[in-house]
């Protein structure tokens, strides 16, 4: 056992500072014992000669400066993992808090992860039905993506992640291969419940692992729950083979908690209080999703955030958006008229579509037409905001038209009930249906051999 | 200590070792029992500060730093093409093919392969007097670039020794230089320059040509120069990375470096798997034999993400100097310099504005000015055009970063997040935009397209002035209201956006437009325009002036002209005249009539 050191030099906020340290190791573990018998963990996350500053992840509070003991544990932060960990539930630090013990492994794993090589990278292409009308058909979700949720507070992004849990079917022959990695950052109670319980009805929970950091537990453990989950993902995926689903909530939660060692650390902040590395901080975690040539399993990564205010440019979306595959954006005033999943269409998109959709993977008509319905739909905001000036009544004729589209694509395709699963050919379908409402020569985005084909049959 | 440092500091990135007095700024440094890359950035006394390339977790107080001798440098010989490299030129294949599906730290200094054999065939003989940029043999490196071995940059002599044509590694001694100093210099096939001194040429020489990009909105409205500058700002989702692999895959330099700086993996991957596939559109090569990649994507070190911009901007010149044309793209500037801003973080450096350090825009500056088109050493002539993606926080061009760099660049492709929410792509905003090299073009255009190609440009122009200016009445009262003449700018306003300025990436027809068929759309809806114009302006309504299946035949026409195909063109020319001719007469007669 190594030497414990009994002394601090300072505490303040996440922050412990010790002298006369002479060989930490920069990103190491230690173990702070406070007052002779609870167990605190930290980092070492800068060193200065023998001066070292440790952030805790339980906080200093109740730490004085000469009743600890703290033993540095020589290595980065590790978690034991085996095929055990499926249908267990984890604390926000990795640790068992079900009461079905510990986790025997062979091997214990780096929770910091190492960035996949872009040569070993496998391209994803192969689609995830949802059987949600507006992501299947606007915003298709793909194998191996990382599609985020941009939602506010009191917006059912729970449920929506839920729903996608419950319904994606991935294909037949691959089924009962999959698994999931749930990471709760700061949510309450009742959410964590809420998804244990959409989990359990969806018939999925002996293939659920959880790792939970509630509203109510330390803060600063925030800052390692989305890695000890992205870490067991990276297991369940890359040694396991399986086709995993990672939920991670509220990264918002997240962002804050680092917002507050940066400034216990006084760094210069950049936007709104944000440290500078924010942006290479969050790539750490989502660039963990994705595929290996040569390896089976792949990790998609459904991150939901709630943007401050509902304003999309602050930093936690913006930086998200930068990164992420694309963004499914949930609106306010889609929710209040009664429309569930509010998604809004216009901002959202689905970066990997492009490439997993069309002849060879959906249906020949599906990129067009996709296209054809965000270039009408912004038509209509523009016709709406007219009509508002103007009234409706005072529109041209192909205005009306406009106005009667857009109404009929909220209602009849983004409307659906939570229970409903729509499959990929209907969700088309649908989408042809509100073609027919606007005149031919307005749809500009379709090829016309596929339009001759396609529309009105 | 003998030349060697002890770890003092570490916080992040950011490593500060004693005894460093051996050492000099800007000497590339192994930090620790794994050696990690570092380089010196400051020496005080005798600690030096490192800003080290790979992730210090696990490095240990006072573990040793040991000197290189030599600034951060390259390794430039023939084995680059088609590949990609880290931030530091550290070929990520060859990581893979040693097991690395994940990047470890401590991987050395790695860069091209040395075991490889090159096919090379010597193009001097004994006695020759070489200078410095002077080719001394040729290697048929891929498909599409003979790699053209020359004297490094300050040495010159005579041929005392020279190796037959046959096969050689980059280790090989080729030829044996004397100077007049008596100094013998061994010449092999590569050469090392450090990435932060631009390549010395003979002469900058003034921008003339067009490099030719495929892209409908850029070539004829926002032209970009070969040797010139170009930045592409716009938020998350508006069409950077799309616009930078179009303009990789179709623009007409000899040669790509693209980096992917901070940006998403799967970005590279794409590249990657796609580039051997596609082909060349006037050599009919894979495109990956005339490309060269710099990965360090978001998640990779951020020091080596700074150094990213470097190393690809000398790869370019080190290509530049065998007489290429050589186009650069960086997705995107804005990480490299939040990487600057992180690293002057850690240094603690007074912060200028958001945080970044004082010397942002000076850096932004020296970097582009690495553009150019020139004379080399060796007398070619060669060019580097950068084309650098701006991500702006938050979508807002008033921060710095987008700020200092449109002072510096000659094109600006403003992207815009309406146009791209409305799926208009390329979402180039052609009120905002705009290209500096159109005056010094327009010989170019005159000479190989037409002489009246930046007329009409400057017509269509007007024409989407006018419209956007007609718009703010539109949403005010309504389309209806507006008098034909100003009604029939709005439908061709519609369809120069529709037909021309809107290209999909995705589409076999639509990706790519050669310059003639450019052209030829323009001059259609040119055409179009005069004559319904003249109609409306003759008192025939918009209701007869709008034929709706001739408007959209013209809306539709970039799906059917892959190749030239001048006869479409012809017909569409036909049609218009046919229609409006009988129109105008109808309504002569019909007014007659009424006489
Ligand atoms: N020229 C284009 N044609 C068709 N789609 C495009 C084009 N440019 C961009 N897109 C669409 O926009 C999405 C985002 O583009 P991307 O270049 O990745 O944005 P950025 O790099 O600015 O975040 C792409 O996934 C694609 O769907
Ligand atoms: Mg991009």
């Amino acid at each position: 056992m190594k030497i414990k050191y009994l002394k601090l030099d300072k505490a303040e906020g996440p922050l412990i500072i010790m002298d006369e340290v002479p060989d930490a190791i920069y990103g190491e573990i230690v173990d702070i014992e406070v007052s002779g018998n609870e167990h605190r963990t930290g980092q070492v996350i800068q060193i200065d000669k023998n001066k070292v500053i440790i952030q805790v992840f339980q906080g200093s509070s109740g730490i004085s400066l000469d009743e600890v003991a703290v033993s540095f544990s020589g290595k980065p932060m590790q978690i034991p993992l085996s095929h055990e960990i499926l249908g267990r539930v984890f604390n926000g630090m990795g640790k068992p808090i079900d009461g079905a013990g510990e986790i025997y492994a062979h091997q214990d794993y780096n929770i910091n992860g190492r960035p996949m090589n872009p040569v070993a990278r496998l391209y994803p292409r192969n689609y995830i039905q949802t059987g949600i009308s507006t992501i299947d058909g606007l915003m298709t979700l793909i194998r191996g993506q990382k599609l985020p949720i941009f939602s506010g507070d009191g917006l059912p992004h729970n449920q929506l992640a839920a729903q996608i849990v419950r319904q994606a079917r991935i294909s037949e022959e691959e089924a009962g291969n999959f698994a999931i990695v749930f990471a709760a950052l700061g949510i309450k109670h009742d959410e964590a419940d809420f998804f244990a319980k959409a989990f359990e009805e969806a018939g999925v929970m002996d293939w659920v692992t959880m790792f939970l950091n509630l509203a109510d537990d330390p803060v600063m453990e925030r800052i390692i729950t989305p890695r000890c989950a992205l870490t067991a993902a990276e297991y369940l995926a890359f040694e396991c083979g399986r086709e995993v689903l990672v939920i991670m909530t509220d990264m918002t939660s997240y962002c804050e908690a680092l917002r507050e060692i940066s400034s216990a650390r006084e760094e210069v902040p950049s936007r709104k209080g944000y440290p500078g590395y924010l942006y290479s901080d969050l790539a750490s975690l989502y660039e963990r999703a994705g595929m290996l040539k040569n390896t089976k399993g792949s990790i998609t990564q459904i991150a939901i955030l709630t943007m401050p205010n509902d304003d999309i440019t602050h930093p936690i979306p913006d930086l998200t958006g930068y990164i992420t595959e694309g963004q499914i954006v949930l609106d306010r005033s889609l929710y209040q008229l009664g429309i569930y999943p509010p998604i809004n269409i216009l901002p959202s998109l689905s970066r990997l579509m492009k490439d997993g959709i069309g002849k060879e993977f959906t249906r020949e008509d599906h990129p067009d037409l996709a296209n054809q319905v965000f270039s009408s739909y912004s038509k209509v905001q523009e016709i709406r905001a007219l009509a508002q000036i103007i009234g409706e009544d005072e529109l041209s004729e192909i205005d009306r038209k406009y106005m009667e589209f857009g109404r009929q694509l909220e209602e009849k395709f983004a409307k659906q009930d939570f229970e409903e699963y729509r499959d990929l050919n209907q969700t088309l379908d649908t989408m042809w249906k509100l073609m027919e409402i606007l005149p031919e020569e307005e749809l500009t985005r379709i090829d016309p051999v596929l339009l001759k084909k396609y529309l009105r049959k | 200590m003998d030349g060697k440092g002890k770890v003092i500091y570490i916080n992040g990135p950011v490593v500060k070792a004693e005894h460093m007095v051996d050492f000099k700024v800007r000497e590339m440094v192994m930090v620790g029992e794994k050696k990690l890359i570092g380089e010196v950035i400051s020496l005080e006394e005798e600690i030096g500060t490192i800003q080290v390339y790979e992730d210090t977790t696990g490095l240990r107080i006072a573990e040793e730093v040991y000197s290189t001798g030599k600034p951060l440098s390259l390794r430039l010989g023939p084995g680059i093409i088609g590949n990609i490299f880290d931030g530091i030129e550290r070929p990520l294949s060859k990581i893979y093919a040693g097991g690395g599906q994940f990047i470890p730290e401590g991987i050395g200094l790695i860069s091209l392969d040395e075991e490889k054999l090159w096919n090379t065939e010597i193009t001097v003989k004994k006695g020759d007097l070489l200078k410095s940029g002077d080719v001394f043999a040729h290697i048929q490196e891929t498909s599409m670039i003979i790699h053209k071995a020359m004297v490094p940059p300050g040495i010159k002599g005579k041929v005392i020794r020279v190796v037959d044509n046959g096969y050689y590694t980059i280790r090989d001694t080729i030829l044996i230089l004397l100077d007049e100093e008596g100094n013998n210099y061994e010449l092999k096939l590569a050469q090392e320059w450090p990435v932060r001194q631009p390549r010395p040429v003979r002469q900058r020489m003034p921008l003339e040509k067009l490099l030719i990009t495929g892209q409908r909105v850029i070539d004829t409205f926002f032209p970009l120069a070969k040797g010139g500058t170009a930045a592409i700002p716009g938020g998350f989702g508006t069409g950077k990375t799309i616009t930078q692999h179009q303009l990789a895959k179709w623009s007409d330099a000899d040669l790509i470096v693209y980096i992917g700086c901070g940006e998403r993996g799967n970005e590279m991957t794409e590249v990657l798997e796609d580039f051997p596939k596609l082909k060349d559109p006037n050599t009919g090569n894979p495109l990956l034999d005339r490309t060269v990649l710099i990965a360090n994507t978001s998640n990779m070190p951020v020091a080596a993400r700074e150094a990213s911009i470097y190393t690809g901007i000398t790869i370019a010149e080190y290509f530049r100097d065998m007489g290429y044309n050589v186009a650069l793209m960086a997705d995107s500037t804005s990480r490299w310099a939040e990487a600057l801003r992180e690293i002057s973080g850690r240094l603690e450096e007074m912060p200028a504005e958001e945080g970044y350090p004082a010397y942002l825009a000076s850096r932004l500056a020296a970097f582009y000015e690495r553009a150019g088109y020139c004379k080399n050493l060796n007398g070619t002539e060669g060019s580097i055009s950068i084309i650098g993606a701006v991500s702006p926080a938050g979508g807002d061009f008033s921060e710095p970063v987008t700020k200092y760099t449109k002072r510096i660049v000659g094109t600006f492709l403003a992207l815009d997040r309406e146009l791209a929410h409305a799926r208009h792509f390329p979402s180039i905003n052609w009120l905002l935009s705009y290209s500096n090299y159109i005056s010094i073009l327009s010989d170019w255009f005159s000479d190989k397209v037409a002489s009246d190609l930046m007329e009409i440009r400057s017509k269509m122009m007007g024409i989407l002035q006018e419209e956007n200016k007609l718009m703010d009445i539109v949403k005010l009262v309504g389309e209806d209201v507006l008098p034909d003449d100003q009604r029939i700018i709005l439908e061709i306003a519609r369809i120069i956006k529709v037909g021309y300025l809107q290209q999909n990436a995705f589409h076999p027809q639509d990706l790519y437009t050669i310059l003639p068929n450019q052209y030829s759309m323009l001059k259609v809806i040119d055409k179009l325009y005069d004559r319904a114009y003249a109609c409306i302006k003759e008192g025939i309504p918009l209701s007869q002036v709008k034929e709706e299946k001739l408007f959209s035949d013209i809306s539709l026409m970039k799906y059917q002209i892959s190749e030239e195909k001048p006869e479409l063109f012809q017909e569409l020319i036909e049609r218009i005249n046919g229609y409006y001719d009988s129109l105008e007469n109808r309504y002569k007669e019909g007014s007659t009539d009424e006489d």
